[in-house]
């Protein structure tokens, strides 16, 4: 345990040492409950990403046989997945892979293991905030789970929840399911608010002397955003949610209109008067700012391995801080282009084309940096390089294919087709997870001790490179086609049948993409028993973590280190080594952290 | 000469050995994906095999489309050339013994210029883009020198609403249709959309065209289809276990055929409630 004084006495006398354990109140425990919850909502979503696309590339055939064992008789008939499975399974599959994978590796297991190793903190300011943010987002997360199994069904309305359908239940017959839901992301959402309060309030209050704001590294500039972007977002959804929930038990009205019927009799129960619309502004004024929620951390993490991997300074690094508040500041403009076809007044449309348009500048300026990082440097291929550089390719080309969609007349060709869904997962597969996959090998010598391994973890990059871009890149050409998103059967219009080939391959490759994953895990378990056990600083870098032995152990900055110097003196002329750390004072001097 | 040729061919040979790898698997699963597509679209009917934009029918949606070359132009450019300068550094600056990378912090100019550049291009789309969007979504035809249809998308069909002789909605003499839109070729139509019960959109592929239909509100949209012909319309907002097949067709009739389609479905309707009297 890391934290001093009376909060650990009192844990120590008053409960027991095991249930003390378990909830810790340890940042690197909190941070590693947090991984193993994401990495297995990343393969549970996962899989049932892999039933959605069986579905779409062989439609109409059964699930094969070693993946059936999920389906109950109600959800696939015959073995061949029903319409309100279907749907249920690609809700759960976002609901998963935003709220549960994505979210709390970078909210949770990211921020609590490397931001105190990168300011010199011992530990985060509100040790008991970050265990409750850890154990609320795991009773949402199993909330969530249990929805798959409740009557009537998970969710079915997409994780955008659109009212009516997911405010009254007749609608989709998913009752409880739809219920659970809300629940699980009220609970999520103060889960995920702690944490964030938490990690703002380390960075502001925790950095090691010397530690300015302009000597912090990318990364801990972008938690800084991110949590505040956390702050701001996430009470607007859990207030959201909570209308909805009124709205489907105790009959309130917010986003159900007067007049309904449901099969052609008139709907019960509502007095209406409310609009469907102010869901998609409230979803939406949450839903943006949360994919900038999503990659703004990658983004962080990408600019410090690129930089550390090409011994150069990042490129315009005041650029980079102030795009990245560009980009959480501009987010808050933008949520109405998700709505450009939903009867908002087209005049709202043009305003929002044109703050989109201008979000894409920062996005810009951030590509155009990091190649620039690149630029007479001197390259190292390490494992965190490889995914840093693929993030650069495949977030460039999700950004380009944002300003197709911006444009509001382009859009309403597109909208609601698999184009969006080629665009989400080029920045947040491409982008977001290729960053988390770029984290895993950066600081797994200095979480675990043992590097990650080189050439099994070189496999995994070629075959998720290759199989990703095989998987996501079609779909922009399936949304060139008009085909639709969240549709069960292709094969029903004729205007799509020429494109099931694209689907049938889409769906080849993304069962490789599934399955190539399991050579990371492999990776993780072979290094943690087998790997090369990792010096302190395996890729000279110049951050503060890299001071400390790998792992760092229980006595983390007792020693609280002097910064001297920002984090990116790298190939500096007159040093005799190609980097300084960041506790050096002189530039000759090879540091005076606890560098053993 | 030969000198030279023998750094291009080592330096090859490097890029070589790791994109080996990638190049490998991108075969692969193109031969498995054409192999497993080959089968279910033997019979793929008039359409050809088009793998692109489906063929546009309206003014507007040919509108849209030069947008979408545009956008797809300026794009492109910009994917090629950050492209282009990735592989060139990293080719150009991979690690090499005994040499140091510089320690270049930034430029002014240079951030300058990639601020300006794609604000300029940006700026462009906008302007392009919201002459089309005005002529869509605002500048809608005059609704006496239109047709005016109804359309009630529910969970999951189209009720289609067309005024009958007093040329009237919401009279007795109303002209209904189920998942069937018929119109005129080249004159202006108004759909009025108005949802029964959750959201539904009004897709036709072949417009560029989606308007959401939301309950509680009316939205409208409308197209001028040159020449006869018959679309699908689609649902594209989901609405429930039958979205996928919530279809509906619209067929384009030659005006002489519309008039006459049109007063043989206002004879039956006289004879229909000359009966229920
Ligand atoms: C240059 C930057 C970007 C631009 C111009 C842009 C633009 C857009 C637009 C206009 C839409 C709405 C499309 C529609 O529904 O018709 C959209 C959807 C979406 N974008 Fe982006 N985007 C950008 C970057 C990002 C990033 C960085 C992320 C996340 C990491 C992201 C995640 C998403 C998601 C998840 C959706 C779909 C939401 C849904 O309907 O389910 N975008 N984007
Ligand atoms: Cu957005
Ligand atoms: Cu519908």
């Amino acid at each position: 345990m890391s934290n001093q004084g009376a909060g650990a006495l009192i844990d120590a006398t008053v409960r027991p040492r095991r249930l003390a354990r378990i909830f810790s109140r340890d940042h690197t425990v909190i941070a590693k409950q947090f991984f193993a919850m994401s990495i297995f909502f990343l393969f549970a979503g996962g899989l049932l990403a892999l039933f959605v696309r069986w579905q779409l590339g062989f439609p109409g055939s059964a699930v094969p046989v070693p993946f059936n064992f999920l389906m109950t008789r109600t959800m696939a008939p015959g073995g061949v997945i029903a319409p309100d499975a279907f749907n249920g399974m690609f809700t759960l599959h976002a609901t998963f892979m935003v709220y549960f994978a994505v979210l709390p590796m970078l909210v949770g297991a990211l921020p609590n293991f490397v931001l105190p190793l990168q300011i010199g903190s011992p530990r985060m300011a509100f040790p008991t905030l970050g265990m409750l943010s850890f154990w609320l987002s795991l009773l949402g997360g199993l909330l969530m789970i249990a929805t798959y199994f409740v009557d009537g069904g998970p969710a079915s309305t997409g994780w955008t929840a659109y009212a009516p359908l997911a405010a009254v239940s007749h609608y989709t017959g998913s009752s409880a399911g739809q219920n659970l839901w809300i629940l699980s992301l009220a609970i999520l959402g103060i889960g995920l608010i702690l944490g964030a309060a938490n990690q703002v309030v380390t960075i502001v209050n925790h950095r090691a002397p010397g530690l300015t704001m302009f000597r912090l590294p990318l990364t801990v500039w972008s938690f800084l955003v991110t949590g505040l972007l956390v702050l701001l977002a996430l009470p607007v959804i859990t207030a959201a949610v909570g209308m909805l929930l009124m709205d489907r038990t105790l009959g309130t009205s917010f986003f159900v209109p007067a007049g309904l019927s449901v099969s052609g009799s008139p709907l019960a129960g509502y007095a209406g008067g409310g609009q469907p619309l102010l869901w998609q502004h409230l979803f939406w004024f949450f839903g943006h700012p949360v994919v900038y929620i999503m990659i703004l951390p990658g983004m962080g993490v990408v600019s410090d391995v690129l930089a550390v991997f090409a011994r150069k300074p990042l490129f315009g690094y005041r650029a980079m801080i102030y795009s990245t508040f560009a980009i959480a500041g501009l987010g808050w403009l933008v949520w109405g282009h998700h709505m450009f076809q939903s009867g908002m007044n087209p005049l709202l449309g043009t305003t929002f084309m044109a703050s989109t348009m201008a979000i894409a500048i920062p996005s810009g300026v951030k590509v155009f940096g990091w190649l620039a990082t690149l630029w007479r440097g001197q390259i190292r291929f390490g494992l965190p390089m490889l995914f840093a550089l693929a993030f650069l390719l495949t977030f460039t080309v999700g950004g380009l294919s944002g300003i197709f969609m911006a444009s509001t007349p382009v859009d309403a060709f597109i909208h609601d087709t698999y184009f969006i869904v080629g665009h989400i997962h080029y920045v947040l597969f491409g982008g977001s997870l290729f960053a988390i996959f770029a984290a895993i090998a950066y600081w797994f010598p200095k979480a675990t001790g043992r590097m990650l391994g080189e050439r099994l973890g070189r496999l995994h990059f070629w075959l998720t490179l290759a199989a990703f871009n095989c998987t996501f890149f079609p779909m922009h050409i399936l949304g060139i086609g008009g085909h639709m998103r969240r549709i069960y059967d292709p094969t029903v219009y004729a205007f799509l049948r020429d494109l099931q080939p694209v689907n049938t391959f889409i769906t080849i490759s993304a069962i490789t993409l599934g399955f190539a994953q399991l050579l990371l895990v492999a990776n993780i378990f072979l290094s943690l028993k087998n790997g090369r056990r990792a010096e302190p600083n395996p890729w000279r870098a110049a951050t503060l973590e890299w001071t400390l032995p790998s792992p760092p152990g229980d006595g983390a900055f007792a020693v609280v280190p002097e910064v001297h110097r920002w984090p990116y003196d790298y190939s500096l002329p007159n040093a005799i080594e190609d980097y300084l750390p960041q506790t050096s004072l002189h530039v000759n001097g090879t540091g005076t952290g606890t560098d053993s | 000469m030969r000198a030279r040729l023998s750094i291009l061919r080592s330096r090859l040979h490097s890029v070589g050995r790791w994109a080996a790898p990638p190049a490998f698997a991108v075969l692969l699963l193109l031969a498995a994906g054409t192999r497993a597509g080959a089968g279910p679209v033997a019979d793929s009917s008039s359409h050809g095999h088009r793998w692109w934009l489906p063929a546009a029918s309206t003014a507007v949606a040919g509108r849209i489309d030069s947008l979408f070359i545009l956008i797809l132009w300026i794009t492109s450019a910009f994917l090629v050339l950050v492209v282009a300068l990735f592989v060139a550094f990293v080719i150009r600056y991979r690690h090499r013994e005994g040499r140091r990378a510089a320690h270049v912090t930034g430029n002014m100019l240079l951030e300058i210029v990639w601020m300006a550049v794609p604000a300029a291009c940006l700026i462009a789309i906008a302007y392009a883009s919201n002459g089309a969007w005005s002529a869509m979504k605002e500048e809608f035809p005059r609704e006496s020198e239109s047709l005016v249809i109804i359309v009630k998308p529910r969970q999951f069909q189209w009720d289609v609403v067309y005024a009958g002789a007093d040329g009237r909605f919401e009279t007795a003499d109303d002209i209904t249709a189920i998942n069937r839109l018929d119109v005129p070729a080249g004159r202006n139509v108004i759909v009025k959309l108005m949802a029964q019960d959750v959201i539904h959109s009004f897709f036709v592929p072949q417009f560029r065209m989606k308007q959401d239909a939301v309950p509680g509100m009316t939205t409208e949209m409308w197209f001028n289809v040159p020449a006869p012909g018959t679309f699908e319309i689609a649902c594209a907002e989901l609405c429930g276990l039958g979205h996928y097949r919530m279809q509906g067709r619209l067929i384009v009739h030659a005006p002489a055929e519309y008039d006459a389609w049109y007063a043989g479905r206002l004879r039956e309707k006289a004879a229909e409630s000359a009966n229920a009297r």
